[in-house]
């Protein structure tokens, strides 16, 4: 319960979440510092999205504590933790399909007090996915997977994030699609946008990120830098198919 | 056949029926010009005051997919308070016309924001603590809530028919009945009003937003229970101003007035396409003047008749309604 590496953007400390009468979280401990990209990796069902939800305040943990910018998160809503920089783009994108890119980009802007700098924020969005310019007039329902992930993640950068969830950004899409979000998300980061990357698709998160933890059935078995994870005889055999 | 070609079929005969429908209208109102338009006005005005309250059944469902049945019943709340402020205020058909005006205009705006109150109370109390339940809870508990509202009100103004002054009267302005002529100038305003609050404020794009997904609208940082608390504050300021309304063209109202015309609005927000405020619109006033021209061509007694029978079509070969958007989401 120490805060002695009280650097940390955001701190899980054995965080345990039901869903009903099933344990999804079984004390999960882990930590995101500035400027950092972390990546969560492990298969389906390890309790990723979960985590992803609890940090969020999607779900309430039912014990342990999470620390966001050196506050207790238990009594800060989800309104909140947007207000002071969390934004997250969700696991399958869920963009909003009946409106248009444009108005999806300006949901993700709803919490923002300065509305005077969201139209050059969304300039800034549409240089980095030119394709959504493109398509600002379409409605998100009707784009492509790779499409509306680039929306997905335009809305949530829209807010302006300290802390950037990313939640499956890779699924379903196409290899050269992957290669170009994840270039992205390097890109954000180095703009100083700190990320937490769930993933399935080891290989890419780890490649890019600075530290990694890998989650089975609801608790963390492994952590390491992105590099050490990718050399591990574990991972390899369990994540990457070798 | 494929369901594509089905469906194809279905609306081509569709469009035949509907231009069958019109020839016949063109041929009855060549016969009888004055007939026909006075039953349009008519038919309008009904169709507006559906129109109010369907909006309430359409937002709703739109934003928690629950059919409100108590919304028909906030709907006669708003008919009988707006009576029980005539009455109580002493305005009577003999008052003066000043008299009278401002009565019409401070009820509606009282018995709005009283509705509009029930209505989130309702939603509060009844539906909130539901809201991870199966679906059939909240439906149940809004049957429910539609029978404790219309008992109350049965318990406070009893179980017949209460007159309600005559203040408008039945003067007419070129072949128009005034009464007509206030419904509308009350329901436009009204209408462009919310339409133009769910595009273009903040709230209403919340509103939106959390209808097409909450979880999303949630991670967005928007407050989903004040969404919906808004959603059912509108329906019912709606619901008011038609029960005012209804109260004073009618000049009757009685305990159980939400039952019928809360069917007819329920249809026509499933005619338009639930969910859907422009259809729901559309569909008010297609039920409204179908119900006004039945009444005069085709015999007063079939007209439920033929309004629940378009009910049962649509939901078996259009069940996304008349303006229902096809599922645009993909993976």
């Amino acid at each position: 319960m120490s805060s002695s590496s009280g650097q940390a953007m955001l701190k899980l400390d054995a965080v345990e979440a039901w869903y009903g009468s099933i344990q999804a979280l079984k004390g999960i401990t882990l930590e995101v510092n500035e400027g950092e990209i972390i990546s969560l990796i492990g298969s389906n069902g390890a309790g990723k999205t979960t985590t992803m939800k609890t940090i969020h305040g999607l779900m309430k943990p039912k014990a342990g504590r999470i620390e966001y910018l050196g506050r207790d998160t238990a009594k800060i809503s989800t309104q909140e933790l947007v207000q002071m920089g969390m934004a997250q783009s969700p696991e399958g994108r869920r963009v909003f399909p009946k409106m248009t890119v444009l108005e999806n980009l300006e949901m993700g802007a709803f919490q923002r007090e300065d509305q005077s700098e969201v139209a050059s924020d969304i300039e800034d969005i549409y240089e980095m996915f030119p394709r959504l310019r493109e398509r600002k007039e379409q409605k998100a329902g009707l784009m492509s997977g790779g499409e509306q992930q680039m929306l997905a993640m335009g809305r949530a950068l829209m807010a302006r994030p300290r802390l950037l969830l990313l939640d499956e950004p890779s699924m379903g899409l196409a290899p050269l699609v992957i290669q170009q979000i994840f270039d992205i998300i390097v890109e954000i980061n180095r703009k100083g946008t700190t990320v937490l990357l769930v993933e399935q698709n080891a290989n890419v998160a780890l490649a890019i990120s600075h530290r990694a933890y890998v989650l089975e059935t609801g608790t963390v078995v492994l952590e390491g830098t992105g590099k050490e994870l990718l050399a591990s005889d574990a991972v390899r055999k369990a994540y990457l198919g070798e | 056949m494929s369901a594509a070609q089905k469906q194809v079929v279905i609306d081509r005969t569709g469009q035949l029926f509907g231009c069958f429908v019109l020839l016949s209208l063109f041929i009855v109102a060549a016969k009888d010009p004055a007939t026909f338009v006075g039953q349009t006005t008519i038919g309008i005005t009904n169709g507006a005051l559906l129109a109010l309250i369907a909006l309430g059944y359409t937002m709703v469902y739109g934003i928690i997919e629950l059919i409100n049945f108590a919304h028909a019943d906030v709907f006669m709340m708003g008919s009988m308070l707006g009576m029980q402020l005539i009455v109580s205020m002493g305005v009577s058909a003999q008052s003066g016309v000043f008299a009278k005006g401002a009565i019409i205009v401070v009820g509606l705006v009282i018995c709005m924001v009283a509705c509009a109150l029930i209505n989130v109370a309702i939603e509060k109390i009844a539906y909130k603590p539901l809201r991870n339940a199966p679906p059939l809870a909240p439906l149940i508990t809004a049957i429910g809530m539609s029978f404790i509202l219309a008992n109350l009100a049965q318990k406070i103004w009893g179980p017949s028919q209460v007159s309600v002054p005559d203040l408008i009267g039945n003067g007419s302005i070129a072949g128009v009945r005034i009464k007509d002529i206030v419904v509308i100038m009350v329901t436009a305003p009204l209408l462009v009003g919310l339409t133009w609050f769910v595009t273009n404020t903040r709230q209403g794009k919340a509103m939106r937003a959390t209808a097409q997904d909450q979880g999303a609208a949630a991670i967005m940082g928007i407050d989903v229970n004040r969404t919906i608390s808004l959603t059912f504050l509108l329906g019912g300021l709606l619901a008011g101003a038609s029960g005012v309304l209804y109260a004073l063209v009618n000049t009757t109202t009685v305990w159980n007035a939400g039952f019928k015309n809360g069917l007819f609005a329920f249809t026509a927000a499933v005619l338009g396409g639930i969910g859907n405020l422009r259809g729901a619109v559309i569909g008010a006033l297609l039920i409204g003047l179908i119900q006004a021209y039945s009444a005069a061509y085709v015999g007063d007694r079939w007209t439920d008749v033929v309004i629940f029978s378009i009910l049962v079509m649509v939901l078996v070969f259009r069940p996304t309604g008349l303006l229902g958007e096809q599922e645009i989401t993909r993976a």
